[in-house]
């Protein structure tokens, strides 16, 4: 079991917040997912767990939520955890369209780093990155495991459209955009991958936990995959991955 | 068995109690921004408490309606008329195929809810009937919508319901609040400005957020994202102060100062851009 000290806090009249230290750690990640797996274990359908890097929501659907009694509960269900074995999580291969048509920051980006296009492409490609959550746009994955040498701030100018599953670098994050939105993001590239389906009885792939890494393909590969998902005969590639 | 926009207001759509869980998957909440005002509209034409309503904000649509059946008008007052003729909010209305439903002047609040028999039947996605970007296909109603209603009887015994909304629903200027995770971080002095300083809504105000007039001093930094709710106070590096409302993100940067209550919520909905509050602390 962890050591790490909680704090528990009626966050509105029908919510309660569980916080870890104040850090992006994949430790915090694995403790914090367990937990919530074994509060949705143990409680009934009128609550909805939502989890950030070190914090959980539970939202109650209930006017009459006596908070008090309700954290005890709660906190007696975190010793349940040293029962409970590991959750199993995915790594998922999402190929990624770095050609400079879709990835319009790409030669910006390689002059600022005064490296080529290939060695940003090989530095996006060889980490794998953790998905501690989602959130911001529906379907937006908040990936954890940047390289570090493509750290890049910002666009002074946010693009007022950005094509849906653009691939972009922001700060130390990096990310897909779901749906075409506006964003002031480093634009990589593009990926022809679903991530947000309203209308699909799993409306996203990934799971809080997962993993992803990226795989470069070219224009026609793009085009194809599009193709082979519109005519339903396209299945994303993943593998059970304990990382 | 619709009802037909013939004119659009200013920000029209269906909603209904909003979604709920789908918020780990980044999906808002949605649903009316005032519970009290669209619960209300369907319980005096005894309909389920989660029937979806239109919403209308500042300036009313105007509808016709082809099929026979009740409604009941709440929330933002502007004079309702049946064929020209007026007729009264939060009571039953009786319609017959052709009737035209239109609206005068506002008087009070800023959003309005007109409930039909049965609720309206918008596609069901994730759990609700709400509308929302990136959710459902539309997100506002456009003039020539043709909204589907259910052909449902009128039970009797709710004809002549008729309940008063109290008048500072609308016009209170203290919005009940609870200190927001990072108020601690606050300084005293910043604490006490907060619950002092009369706030004034601004005019980019919508139902993702109310952002406040003005800024105030913030050394507060940015915070690693978390989770917040409608009703979540932010407050930016700037010092600007930003109310999330029922279409808000399902997580954020800013440091959260204060929460809304549930019943705060729906009376910010109602206020317009230049009217001014201050929040009160509950405890």
């Amino acid at each position: 079991m962890s050591s790490y000290k909680l704090t528990y806090t009626r966050f509105s009249e029908q919510s309660i917040l569980i916080q870890w230290p104040e850090k992006i750690d994949p430790k915090i990640l694995k403790d914090l997912l367990r937990y919530k797996e074994n509060i949705l274990k143990y409680s009934k359908d009128t609550i909805q767990v939502i989890n950030t890097y070190n914090a959980l929501l539970l939202a109650y659907n209930t006017f009459e939520l006596d908070y008090k009694n309700e954290i005890e509960r709660l906190k007696s269900l975190r010793n349940k955890v040293i029962a409970s074995k590991p959750l199993q999580s995915k790594l998922w291969k999402i190929p990624v369209c770095y050609d400079v048509k879709y990835g319009l920051d790409l030669e910006a980006l390689a002059a600022a780093k005064n490296c080529s296009i290939a060695e940003l492409i090989q530095w996006h490609t060889e980490a794998v990155y953790k998905v501690y959550f989602i959130g911001f746009l529906p379907g937006f994955l908040y990936l954890g495991g940047l390289d570090n040498r493509l750290i890049m701030p910002r666009r002074q100018r946010p693009r007022p459209h950005v094509l849906k599953g653009a691939v972009g670098i922001g700060g130390e994050q990096t990310g897909i955009y779901p749906n075409a939105s506006p964003g002031g993001w480093n634009i990589i590239g593009n990926s022809p991958i679903t991530f947000f389906d309203p209308e699909s009885e799993h409306p996203c792939f990934a799971n809080a936990g997962d993993s992803i890494q990226f795989v470069a393909i070219d224009l026609v590969g793009h085009a194809a995959i599009i193709e082979r998902i519109k005519n339903g005969n396209y299945k994303l590639e993943s593998e059970v991955y304990d990382g | 068995m619709m009802v037909e926009v013939l004119k659009t207001g200013l920000y029209d759509s269906i909603q209904d109690l909003g979604r709920f869980g789908y918020q780990h998957l980044g999906v808002p909440s949605s649903g009316v921004m005032d519970q009290y005002a669209a619960s209300l509209a369907n319980s005096i034409l005894g309909n389920q408490d989660h029937a979806a309503v239109l919403e209308f904000t500042v300036l009313a649509p105007t509808l016709k309606f082809h099929i026979a059946t009740a409604i009941c008008i709440t929330g933002m007052q502007s004079y309702p008329k049946l064929n020209g003729v007026a007729i009264e909010n939060n009571s039953v209305t009786h319609i017959k195929q052709q009737d035209v439903l239109t609206f005068g002047q506002r008087v009070l609040g800023c959003r309005g809810y007109i409930a039909v028999l049965g609720g309206f039947q918008s596609p069901n996605i994730m759990g609700s009937r709400s509308m929302c970007q990136h959710i459902t296909q539309q997100q506002r109603l456009t003039k020539n919508d043709q909204l589907d209603i259910l052909a449902q009887p009128l039970v009797d015994n709710h004809s002549n319901a008729h309940v008063k909304t109290p008048i500072s629903h609308f016009e209170t200027d203290k919005l009940h609040v609870f200190k927001g995770v990072e108020f601690g971080k606050l300084s005293k002095s910043q604490q006490q400005v907060l619950v002092q300083q009369e706030f004034t809504v601004s005019k980019d105000s919508n139902r993702m957020a109310y952002p406040l007039e003005g800024v105030l001093d913030n050394s507060l930094q940015s915070i690693i994202t978390g989770p917040v709710l409608p009703g979540t106070v932010q407050f930016t590096p700037a010092g600007q102060v930003i109310i999330l409302m029922r279409d808000c993100q399902t997580t954020g940067g800013y440091p959260r100062i204060l929460q809304l209550t549930e019943m705060a919520i729906n009376q910010l909905s109602q206020k317009t851009p230049g009217e001014k509050f201050t929040f009160k602390i509950a405890h």
